[in-house]
């Protein structure tokens, strides 16, 4: 295989990691470069990234199969990338006024390349070691308000419960190794064996983990303290592209490596499932403090999510995708406005956004939409995303679980609408004063908005993801 | 094949015109009127050239019949592979003879506001509305499928409730948005209902397949419809009077024509638009658009014939009555749209028996034009004297002679005089009628001979009755002339499009299914003529001078003339049957169980959830550790699930 073949199988992996050394020649080599020449190199080449990532269909294994891309990797590799770019956008204004903006694109590229290396694994050694490398130049970011004890605090709590969570997956590997002999994605799945308590155990153990990285009750607390400590665009990182990735490599080691105790897994996720949408929405209804309270709704969405992946089937892949790609949107599109507005007032509270309406008509409307599509009201898009998600469930007949989903699904109207009747409906003596927005912040509302208000309405989108997914 | 999915631009620059009027209208008030005139300019421009090439260029088939084009069909969703919804655009001889009507209409509306509502708080916004209710319209006539109609159809009702609600300060219009928006809407549970049944038993939404699968008289599929039996009707006569009761509220039909009178309490272009030329005829449209499945039911098409021709001669004879001059021409919509249905009511569906579809669609054609110019009129009559009372009126003939002309060639239309173009569609009707049932044919005559009298004692008593001197009480006050230019000009178009439409050959574009040979029946066209020409006799006897004679009439009619100018008690009767009766009733017990009974269980949900979060929360400690803890629980609960339990 030639050595162009292998870049166009990493394209991605190839690609950033060339941004990662220019930045860092940079760095040493010029001594003041213009920010916003850099953040435009950066987000440029974000652009040409997802550009490239449409040329052709790579497809096969690398470095004795450690590595593997398939078009369905593609597809997650795009989805997160999309992701960052946003955030990136999003970020730019408070990056411009940062004085370390070159570093943080070193570390969350180098976090965007332990992702697509960890999705990309087709063993469980590269996985750990992209595991690692999305997590640990993560918390450093989560500390980059360094003014802000709250940062240090949050990243702090981050580096120690991820430290916890690595040792417990690190034993589930080990034990894996001891009884299967192989660290292999299709030997472990060969050797598994459903009598053996050891390999359960392992099971287990890489539940909790990866639970842990998508944030599931109980492995979750984490979480809040981490998400209100951060800088918005780490948060936004966070809640979205962490999370996705997490799910992704989740799905595709849950149905191709453990397929075979499917019926044990898919129980236990049940279970955490319930749990985890049911806790998640009633933290969000306690809090005061809107990042706290995106965290906590984004728990909750971790929870809806993973039905899909109970179902063990491609209708359930192709849903968890679709409403992937949905929540990236609202999701991203919410903390967008909560940046610019604490951007530019400082305000992160709920009770600040009463009577926003009046001074900031339409960064209301934009946070009404994006909360409308969290919630799952139609039209927007995040209603088609829940119900295909739970028509997947409905097919697996998971109706204890879809009916526990309904449920928190009202509760959950409860505490979007709440920031809804501040904004709209609370009277307020003195709301926040009307200001300037930067453009490419107004850039990822706008788009955000569109593609939640028409994504719903473009079937072929949910048959594409479709043909990209697979079940047990 | 010739290709028409140009028509989607026909629906998309009224929507985009409504989005960015919506949207930016605030920031440049005046310029919104100019940019939602040339959008419908262009929309009509398409319109007519779709009309061009579909009839003038096209031909009818093989059959005798004009083809059905489905210019663009998009599968928007799909449930099941016999169950999907999908959005089209479909070509044929009604669709697009109403995409001209709509778009006419609405281009002159668009025209006419701008001065009509100039120095309005809110135009930017009335313009949007004028875009959303053209779009939502035009949807509806070139629907390819009846779920898609439905759509289009709430959308109709909604925009309809914005415009006649434009002036939300006042309370009386309030009122009649609501009251037009509910007694439509409990029309179309009729007509929901009516779809549900008609696509359960023809397992399609599409409407060339119902079309097809129920014009097969041996089909399965026909034949089960038909047969199955409930309370002595089969399922289709069921379904398809249900659906005409869906059209019957939309159209205004006794007894859900309440609304329509109140409804005048919108803009007066507003009532030109809605409730003249288009929404209106909405219900009309409906039933022509499935007339082949109707005419395959004679009982559901003698519901259509009977409610037709009732609501006609009732609200003829209420018109006479009204001294609102919208008020008059409201009734006068409800009678004549009584007409376009007794005339599809008495129609049969091949060759000559057609005639009756035919006239129904001409006379929705020219009623269209005529009804416009007479909204436009009393518009132009209405900014000049600031009332709608006929009292304030009289003598304006030579202050408005621009109006005073227009206006009387809409009568003369109305009236069925030839050569206007009333005439000509009436008489297909009534000719139709004739031939099919001499009872409905004696109540139209009869309602044409009123119509002619109510509409020559509107206009004499706008225009002659007083001296032309004394004139407009106060129109000192302002001193604008007769009309704006932007005013004058529709109402020009639309008086020569009166004058001309009856000579459009009509019966050669727009039939059931194939050819149609007229013969004239000299007769009845004498009788006609007379009995209109009888109205206006009396009328310019009554009203042409000022005189004692009508209240006299009045006096004498007493009781009868009473009800009549209380719209013979149906809205008193309403009132009786949703207070005393459903209130009472039926709404009284269902709020004591809202409010005990599910309210309690929500708020018991509430409460709980509420205590439930109180406990939950110490468990988010923020201590380190704490988490720590929790998270080895959980992995040790989660390995003993899998190990041993699941």
């Amino acid at each position: 295989m030639s050595l162009l073949n292998y870049i166009s199988m990493m394209r991605f992996e190839a690609l950033a990691l060339g941004v990662v050394i220019m930045l860092l020649l940079v760095k040493v080599f010029s001594e003041k470069m213009n920010a916003s020449v850099v953040l435009g190199f950066v987000n440029l080449s974000l652009v040409a990234l997802l550009g490239i990532s449409f040329v052709g269909h790579p497809h096969g294994t690398a470095f004795g199969g450690m590595f593997r891309i398939d078009s369905t990797l593609m597809l997650e590799k795009q989805i997160i990338t999309l992701a960052l770019l946003l955030i990136s956008l999003q970020a730019n204004s408070w990056l411009k006024k940062h004085s370390s903006y070159l570093e943080f694109y070193v570390l969350i590229l180098s976090v965007i390349i332990g992702m697509y290396f960890m999705i990309s694994s087709g063993n469980f050694l590269m996985f750990y070691l992209g595991l690692e490398m999305a997590t640990i130049p993560l918390a450093s970011l989560a500390a980059f308000d360094f003014d802000r004890i709250k940062s240090a605090e949050g990243a702090g709590k981050m580096i120690l419960s991820s430290a916890f969570s690595s040792a417990i997956l690190l034993f589930g590997l080990s034990i894996l190794y001891g009884t299967t002999g192989s660290l292999d994605f299709n030997r472990v799945a060969e050797n598994f064996s459903l009598t053996s308590h050891l390999e359960l155990l392992a099971l287990a153990f890489l539940l909790a983990g990866f639970a842990f990285k998508i944030s599931v009750v109980p492995f979750h607390l984490w979480t809040a303290d981490t998400y209100e400590g951060s800088p918005i665009a780490v948060t936004s990182f966070l809640s979205v592209v962490s999370k996705g990735a997490a799910l992704f490599i989740f799905m595709t080691a849950l149905y191709q490596v453990f397929g075979a105790a499917h019926e044990k897994w898919m129980n236990a996720l049940v279970l955490l499932s319930a749990l985890t949408m049911t806790i998640g929405n009633l933290f969000a209804m306690r809090q005061s403090n809107i990042k706290r309270f995106l965290a906590f709704s984004s728990i909750s969405q971790a929870g809806y999510l993973l039905i899909g992946v109970i179902t063990g089937s491609s209708l359930g892949m192709a849903s968890v995708f679709y409403f992937m790609i949905i929540y990236i949107f609202s999701n991203i599109g919410a903390f967008t406005v909560v940046s610019v507005v604490s951007e530019n007032t400082g305000k992160e509270n709920i009770d600040d956004y009463k009577g926003l309406y009046k001074t900031n008509p339409m960064l209301s409307l934009a946070l009404m939409v994006f909360l409308f599509s969290l919630a799952g009201i139609p039209p927007t898009a995040g209603f088609f995303g829940k119900l295909f998600l739970m028509t997947s469930g409905a097919s697996a007949g998971l109706i204890a679980l879809l009916i526990i989903a309904s449920l928190n699904m009202v509760i959950s109207l409860y505490y979007y609408l709440r920031i809804v009747k501040a904004m709209f409906v609370d009277k307020n003596e003195s709301p926040l004063e009307d200001f300037a927005k930067d453009n490419y912040s107004k850039f990822v509302l706008i788009f955000c908005v569109i593609v939640i208000l028409t994504l719903g309405f473009c079937n072929y989108i949910f048959g594409y993801l479709q043909s990209l997914s697979f079940g047990l | 094949m010739v290709n028409y999915s140009y028509i989607a631009l026909v629906l998309i620059i009224p929507l985009a015109v409504f989005i960015i009027t919506g949207l930016f209208g605030k920031r440049f008030q005046s310029f919104s009127g100019i940019l939602g005139t040339a959008g419908m300019l262009a929309a009509a421009c398409l319109s007519y050239y779709a009309a061009y090439q579909y009839f003038i260029l096209g031909s009818r088939g093989a059959d005798c019949a004009w083809p059905t084009i489905i210019a663009l069909k998009q599968t928007w969703l799909q449930f099941s592979p016999n169950l999907r919804i999908e959005m089209g655009i479909m070509v044929d001889s009604i669709s697009v003879m109403m995409l001209v009507v709509v778009t006419t209409v609405s281009l002159m509306v668009h025209l006419y506001s701008i001065s009509y509502m100039h120095g309005e708080e809110r135009f930017s916004t009335y313009y949007s509305f004028l875009s959303l209710f053209s779009f939502s319209m035009l949807g509806l006539v070139i629907s390819t499928n009846i779920f898609q109609m439905y759509m289009f159809w709430e959308l109709v009702g909604v925009s309809s409730f914005l415009l006649v609600g434009f002036y939300f300060t006042k309370p009386s219009a309030v009122a009649a948005a609501k009251k037009a928006f509910i007694v439509t809407r409990f029309a179309d549970l009729g007509f929901l209902a009516g779809i549900l049944i008609l696509s359960f038993y023809s397992e399609s939404l599409d409407f060339q397949t119902i079309i097809h699968r129920m014009m097969d008289y041996n089909g399965s599929i026909f034949l089960a419809a038909n047969s199955a039996s409930f309370m002595g009707a089969s399922a289709l006569t069921w379904a398809l009077c249900l659906i005409f009761i869906g059209g019957a509220g939309k159209s205004a039909m006794f007894p859900l024509h309440i609304w329509l009178p109140d409804a005048m309490e919108g803009p007066t272009p507003v009532s030109a638009l809605i409730h003249a030329a288009t929404m209106v005829v909405a219900g009309v449209f409906l039933v022509a658009r499935l007339f082949p499945v109707y005419s395959q039911i004679p009982a559901a098409l003698d519901v259509v014939m009977y409610v037709g021709a009732f609501t006609s001669l009732f609200a003829a004879i209420i018109a006479c009555t009204q001294t609102d001059i919208k008020r008059v021409l409201a009734y006068s919509t409800i009678s004549q749209i009584g007409y376009m249905m007794f005339g599809l009511g008495v129609s049969g569906y091949w060759g000559d028996k057609a005639l009756g579809f035919s006239g129904s669609m001409f006379h929705l054609f020219t009623h269209a034009m005529f009804k416009a110019l007479l909204f436009l009129g009393a518009g132009a009559v209405i900014h000049f004297i600031h009332s709608n009372e006929m009292g304030d009126m009289g003598g304006l003939r030579k202050k408005m002679p621009l109006t005073n002309i227009v206006f009387l060639v809409a009568c003369l239309a109305i009236s069925g005089i030839p050569p206007f173009s009333g005439f000509f569609s009436k008489e297909e009707i009534l000719t139709a009628a004739f031939n099919h049932n001499k009872l409905i044919y004696a109540m139209g005559l009869v309602t044409a001979a009123i119509t002619a009298f109510y509409m020559f004692r509107l206009y004499f008593s706008i225009f002659w009755n007083k001296p032309a001197s004394e004139a407009g009480g106060h129109a000192d006050a302002h001193s604008h002339g007769e009309a704006p230019v932007t005013m004058k000009i529709p109402l020009v178009f639309l008086c020569l499009a009166t004058l001309v439409s009856g000579f459009i050959p009509f019966n050669e574009f727009v039939t059931a299914f194939d050819k149609l040979e007229v013969e004239f029946h000299l007769p009845l066209a004498i009788a006609a003529v007379s009995a209109g020409a009888i109205g206006i006799i009396i009328a310019t006897i009554l009203y042409l001078k000022p005189s004692t004679m009508p209240d006299k009439i009045a006096a004498t009619l007493g009781s009868i003339y009473q009800s009549a100018h209380r719209k013979f008690y149906v809205d008193e009767l309403y009132l009786f049957i949703t207070q005393k009766v459903v209130f009472n009733l039926i709404s009284a017990p269902a709020a004591w169980f809202d409010r005990n009974v599910v309210d309690g269980m929500m708020n018991l949900i509430a409460d709980v959830t509420e205590n439930f979060s109180d406990e939950v929360k110490t468990f988010q400690s923020g201590k380190i550790s704490g988490y720590v803890m929790w998270f080895f629980a959980g992995a040790i609960l989660l390995s003993i699930l899998i190990v041993y339990v699941l």
